[in-house]
């Protein structure tokens, strides 16, 4: 591979007295950098030798804002961290404080949770698939991938209201019951969408531009994936089998049958077929959630954390203290740290919670799946052709707002 | 409440570090099944060395850290590795004292650190020693103050308004 020869020649400009680096910015407005992302490469003719990501143009502090909110408003934060994938953010911030309190979920309610997440991961890839496509130049899938992905934001606002920000799940359940005739339109979803995803892998897979693209560009072996602290599909892709759901199951997943797809070369390509292939893996895990919803409660009966239903508030005084205790100051958690994730598009999604005994979290630290992966760009890009860049940003599918906060 | 129990490493491991690194080893604590170690600055990057090669914690999860301003010292410096093989996870915790906070950086143990200590040099003004690259990386280059200690105020940025730059002015004159 010419590529290859090029990045093992001594390089730099003193071993090429008539020669400079060129310094290129790519972005922040760049559209492949799918929000804000600003990166300086610094250029020998068309090979990139070192790239500097520079970001942050979308940082909002959520981390700070999180400190002056109580535990129920912070969920609302959650979402707007990675906005392609809000509920997958709303389970892990909410497993977080339950963990720090020790609550129970019940099982309709985890359910309904794995429900969300994993049309949040199917709605998450169709995008990435679309986006990635366009800037690679594969514009026609771009419609398809937003018409499928847009049945999964359809059923969101079906269930609460909203396309995007869902804030669904309360500390010990969710907010509201699945609504009537929905797990009929969650049924069509899965119905129709392995047909989907069969015409784009139709389009795609063996698509011989899409392969010499995506084939042997960007490669990162296991061993340097886990240096670099790469996660999900990235470093699935490098051959380390490691996802979240099946590492550390939390909400049920240990009782749903599905498989973890992992790579082999650690390429682009790779990652694109990783993606796809844990899209038919979720819509696995949602048609065992339908077969299986169990029934009962969706939220907790502990009082403490969660609102007592409306009917109790006209017959019973202690379920009127109750609703104005919570809503008036919330509940307080006790001294002391964890860490809780969960398993988003883009990787391990954490929270570390760090509580002094009040009513609001001390001090919150997220770890961003797409920081962690962005970080490996730098070693990613070196020695690869400018053109290859843009396929590289695309597959290690960073979401900025998620990076940044 | 013990879905998270798989991820608690053996309190041997604690005992292991106890006997090898001493007094390096300050406090230990494990709630709601995770591990958390308290080190002395100083055997911070052995005890890290010790936990990559010999303990199998391979994978950096996150480098942060807690602004507690009544304390002394004032900072709490975490860090949380998992290993991969062993499906364990540890948290590294050491202080850092004001005016000056700075501990040793672990990047040369775990290179992924590298943004993550950034970044906490950026929000928490906690210097890095051994770091390569040590600048702001969410905030700009130009920012004064480091917005995630306790003292520094939500929306308290400062806003120069247009008269104001015309010293010697009371607004009231220029607005005639």
């Amino acid at each position: 591979m010419v590529k290859t020869d090029i990045a093992q020649e001594p390089i730099g400009p003193e071993h090429e007295p008539e020669t400079e680096w060129m310094e290129l910015n790519m972005g922040p407005h760049h559209p492949s950098t799918h929000g804000v992302l600003r990166v300086r490469l610094k250029l020998d003719g068309e090979i990139v030798r070192d790239a500097d990501a520079d970001i942050g143009y979308l940082h909002t502090g959520f981390e700070k804002s999180f400190e002056d909110k109580t535990y129920t408003q912070g969920i609302t934060f959650s979402d707007r961290m990675d906005y392609l994938a809000p509920p997958i953010n709303n389970v892990g911030f909410v497993s977080a404080v339950e963990k720090l309190i020790g609550v129970e979920v019940p099982p309709r309610a985890q359910a309904i949770r794995v429900i969300m997440m994993e049309l949040a991961r199917v709605a998450s890839h169709e995008l990435w698939l679309g986006t990635t496509g366009l800037d690679l130049g594969v514009y026609s899938g771009f419609f398809y991938a937003w018409r499928d992905r847009d049945l999964a934001l359809d059923l969101n606002e079906a269930y609460s209201g909203v396309r995007m920000m869902t804030s669904f799940t309360r500390v010990g359940g969710v907010a509201w019951d699945l609504p009537d005739g929905w797990l009929d339109q969650l049924q069509r979803f899965i119905d129709v969408m392995p047909g989907r995803l069969d015409d784009f892998e139709s389009m795609l897979t063996d698509n011989p531009i899409w392969h010499q693209r995506l084939e042997g560009v960007g490669v990162i072996s296991a061993a340097e994936a886990i240096d670099a602290g790469v996660t999900g599909p990235v470093l699935r892709a490098s051959g380390v089998n490691y996802d979240v759901r099946k590492a550390f199951p939390y909400c049920g997943y240990e009782n749903y049958d599905f498989e973890v797809p992992v790579g082999t070369n650690g390429d682009c390509y790779d990652r694109y077929r990783m993606r796809v292939a844990e899209m038919r893996q979720s819509l696995r895990i949602l048609q065992q959630a339908v077969d299986n919803l169990p029934s009962g409660p969706w939220i907790t009966g502990d009082r403490k954390v969660a609102l007592p239903p409306r009917s109790e508030l006209s017959k019973s005084m202690e379920a009127v203290i109750h609703q104005f205790r919570l809503v008036s100051e919330g509940f307080k958690g006790p001294v002391g740290d964890v860490y809780a994730f969960v398993e988003s598009p883009r990787g391990e999604l954490g929270f570390y919670l760090v509580s002094d005994g009040t009513n609001k979290p001390y001090r919150m630290k997220v770890r961003p799946p797409s920081f962690c992966n962005l970080q490996a760009l730098k070693k990613l890009v070196q020695g690869v052709l400018v053109a290859d860049v843009i396929a590289i940003m695309g597959s290690l599918d960073f979401i900025l707002g998620d990076c940044d906060r | 409440m013990n879905r998270w129990s798989s991820a608690l490493p053996d309190d041997a491991l604690v005992q292991r570090i106890g006997d090898r690194f001493g007094a390096g080893l300050q406090e230990s604590s494990d709630f709601r099944g995770d591990l958390s170690v308290v080190l002395e600055p100083g055997a911070l990057v052995e005890v890290a060395r010790y936990l990559k090669s010999e303990e199998g914690f391979d994978y950096l999860l996150y480098a942060t850290a807690v602004d507690w301003p009544a304390r002394e010292p004032r900072f709490t410096v975490v860090w949380e590795v998992r290993s991969l093989a062993n499906k364990t996870r540890i948290r590294i915790k050491t202080t850092a004292g004001m005016p000056d906070p700075h501990v040793p950086s672990l990047t040369s143990v775990w290179p992924a650190a590298d943004w993550h200590e950034r970044e906490t040099w950026d929000l928490f003004g906690i210097t890095f020693d051994g770091h390569p690259d040590l600048r702001r990386i969410l905030m700009p280059q130009s920012w004064e103050g480091f917005p995630l200690r306790k003292d520094y105020v939500s929306f308290g940025e400062p806003v120069i308004f247009s008269d104001q730059k015309l010293e010697g002015l009371e607004p009231d004159a220029i607005r005639g």
